[in-house]
């Protein structure tokens, strides 16, 4: 298991290297120049911003620059913001837990909501209960993101339910350890509703198929034959084998996861990287955006590989070589 | 449902995908609803100077965020002389908070082909504003019309060009195979490994400012094709690679057929099928894409217009509570996104009944 992690972890490098590679490019040609917006800034000294040129390979060619870039980057330096003025990893840090925290709890509620709705519809498959259920699973996949952020907002703001954005209230620090922690949730739970909209439907979907599908099966039948009580065949038996795909979805889940919490915390005002993103591009705040997309790759890949872990726990046919022999 | 044992395998994983697969096969009527919404979607935008009773671009700032109007049907009696339809005026009350009266007692009739529009008022400057009207007190109906070419048409372009570059990127590498195949396909596990909303936000950083409407457009378009090639590459790749080996192939090969016809006669139609339902449910993540650029503030600016960027008067939260037909975007864009997933659903099942049954 542990070559397995660290072979994976090695084969992330390229990968990374690859991705920032291509966003540097694409960021070096977009209009714009970050340290003639520096100078225009009469706080910085001149001398100061001719160090930082001189640091970030100012005026080489696209490839030194990379490079300067990338050795500072290993080393834990992404460099300054210009907007904000302070190092990019100390602005990242700050940001990026409320992404996760908005991105796990998202995908939580998906699977908690997702699998037993998908063993409720395959159980009454044909009736009203699936009809009913399936039409409004085609209505979640459909809904954007954005707008079911907008039509919640709008629930919040009228009703007064729920709070308009932010992640906590301002009078958060007085508050009890479990005061905080309520007022924390009342704020996810919109963004946290939102995002997991489509994943439960989607998923929901599946399970019905798989449900389904593995019904028909020959060690379904015989379960059923040797008279194990439908409970039995439908846990032990059925649900343990329609999970499998789900775990390796849960990875990929969590890149659009990560998309739709970039989206939901512009619109719904969440101090999040996806939001911290945005502005850096507004910006033209060029070594910020780099570290976001950075950061954003890191946390897709490091997704897919504990997903990869995940699916040798669910399922024992599967093991480490396995997994290799996919890639 | 029919029971394993007889038939091909692959006959039988389609009928059974049809009866098992819940809302969609068993109701082709949801495949015609939709595909009936988009042609009059894509109708209404095509015609858009014609549908939309003003000019999109027309602001009445005596009329600022007016909320809908209700159409009425005339009585029978009055139709030859004032036509079928007629709404009540209203007289902004309250400039500060935008509030309407609606005077009951006069009417501004609509006529079909009034001043060549579908329906309109007969006089130009009359304030009827069916859907309300915006900050600027522009039409949003007519804004709707207008902005519909922008979003309709980036999905059929988008999809376009990525299933163009996915089918060759994939045709080659499943067909040519060795070094170019793993090059393409390490490739493609780059440009899938992306964050793809962060690297549509970074790329979105490129756009220059003070590109004519047009070329923001097509920019945008060609921005989200680039990401989303790879995965069509992929399957593709997966099909022609199956196909390289089969009898039919090589018989062509045996018979000396030159390799760009063995790729378009014998090797494409295996992946078109695919290829045709991929590129269906692919058009909503690019209507999607766009809207959600232009809503950021990335995509399309004003004086052109498109759904996404009509929908970013609704970030301003007094907005959203005040004037909630500012989100008739948002509506279209679902409905629209809605009616493809059922379309490429229903397609699914006719063209690809391998992939029923998958994800």
């Amino acid at each position: 298991m542990l070559t397995f992690l660290a072979r994976r972890l090695v084969q992330m490098v390229p990968l990374l290297v690859g991705i920032t590679f291509l966003s540097f490019l694409i960021v070096g040609l977009a209009p714009g120049d970050f340290f003639s917006s520096l100078a225009m800034n009469p706080t910085i000294a001149p001398e100061a911003i001719e160090a930082m040129k001189r640091e970030f390979g100012y005026g080489q060619p696209l490839v030194v620059r990379y490079l300067a870039w990338l050795s500072r980057a290993v080393r834990g330096d992404l460099g300054l913001s210009a907007a904000h003025r302070v190092g990019v990893a100390t602005l990242i840090g700050q940001r990026v837990g409320n992404t996760l925290v908005l991105a796990v709890s998202a995908m939580l509620v998906t699977w908690l909501l997702a699998i037993p709705l998908g063993v409720l519809v395959a159980m009454r498959r044909g009736r009203p209960t699936d009809r009913l259920l399936s039409l409004l699973a085609f209505l979640g996949m459909s809904v954007p993101n954005f707008f079911l952020a907008f039509l919640l907002l709008r629930l919040a703001l009228q009703t007064g339910w729920f709070p308009v954005g932010g992640t906590v209230s301002i009078d958060h620090d007085q508050l009890s350890l479990g005061g905080r922690l309520l007022d924390r949730l009342h704020h996810l739970a919109l963004p946290t509703l939102v995002l997991a909209t489509s994943g439960v439907a989607g998923l929901m979907r599946l399970m019905r198929g798989a449900i389904l599908d593995l019904e028909k099966s020959d060690f379904v039948r015989t379960a059923r034959a040797k008279g194990l009580p439908e409970r039995t065949v439908l846990f032990r038996h059925v649900l343990r084998n329609a999970l499998n795909p789900f775990v390796t979805l849960a990875g990929y889940e969590l890149g659009t996861l990560l998309g739709g919490a970039a989206l939901v915390e512009n619109v719904m005002n969440l101090q999040g990287l996806g939001s911290l993103m945005l502005q850096a591009v507004l910006a033209a705040d060029v070594y910020l955006v780099m570290g976001s997309v950075l950061m954003g790759s890191i946390l897709l890949l490091l997704g897919n590989l504990l997903a990869d872990l995940a699916l040798t726990r669910v399922d024992p046919r599967i093991d480490f070589s396995s997994l290799e022999a996919v890639r | 449902m029919i029971e394993p044992g007889g038939g091909l395998e692959g006959e039988f994983l389609a009928t059974d995908a049809g009866v098992e697969s819940g809302v969609r096969a068993r109701r082709p009527w949801s495949a015609v609803a939709s595909a009936a919404v988009l042609c009059t979607l894509y109708a209404a935008a095509a015609f858009a100077p014609w549908v939309a009773p003003f000019e999109p671009s027309a602001q009445h700032r005596d009329a600022p965020n007016a909320p809908p109007m209700r159409l009425h049907l005339a009585p029978p009696s009055r139709w030859a002389t004032e036509g079928l339809l007629y709404v009540h005026p209203q007289k902004l009350v309250d400039s500060l908070r935008r509030q309407y009266e609606v005077d009951e007692s006069a009417r501004i009739p609509l006529h079909f082909g009034a001043r060549g529009h579908l329906l309109a008022p007969s006089d130009p400057d009359a304030r009827v504003f069916l859907f309300g009207s915006d900050a600027l007190g522009r039409d949003i109906l007519s804004r709707l019309v207008h902005g519909g070419r922008v979003s309709l048409s980036v999905g059929l372009v988008g999809v376009a060009i990525s299933s163009v570059v996915g089918m060759t990127v994939g045709t080659i590498a499943g067909y040519v195979g060795g070094r170019t195949d793993a090059i393409l396909m390490r490739l493609c596990e780059v440009m899938m490994a992306l964050p793809a909303f962060y690297f549509l936000l970074a790329l979105s950083a490129v756009i220059p400012p003070g590109l004519s409407p047009a070329q923001t457009f097509l920019l945008i378009v060609a921005l989200m094709s680039f990401i989303r090639w790879a995965g069509f590459a992929r399957v593709v790749r997966g099909i022609v690679a199956g196909v390289r080996e089969r009898e039919h192939v090589q018989a062509a090969r045996a018979l000396g057929a030159s390799t760009p016809r063995i790729l378009l006669r014998h090797v494409a139609p295996a992946a078109l099928g695919y290829a045709i339902v991929a590129s269906t449910l692919s058009i909503p993540g690019f209507i999607l894409g766009e809207s959600a650029l232009s809503l950021l503030g990335l995509g399309i600016q004003e004086p052109s217009t498109s759904w996404g960027s009509m929908l970013s008067d609704a970030q301003n939260l007094t907005n959203l509570d005040r004037y909630p037909w500012l989100l008739a975007p948002g509506i279209l864009i679902a409905v629209t996104t809605m009616a493809f997933n059922f379309l490429g659903d229903h397609l699914r099942d006719r063209l690809d009944p391998r992939a029923a049954g998958r994800l």
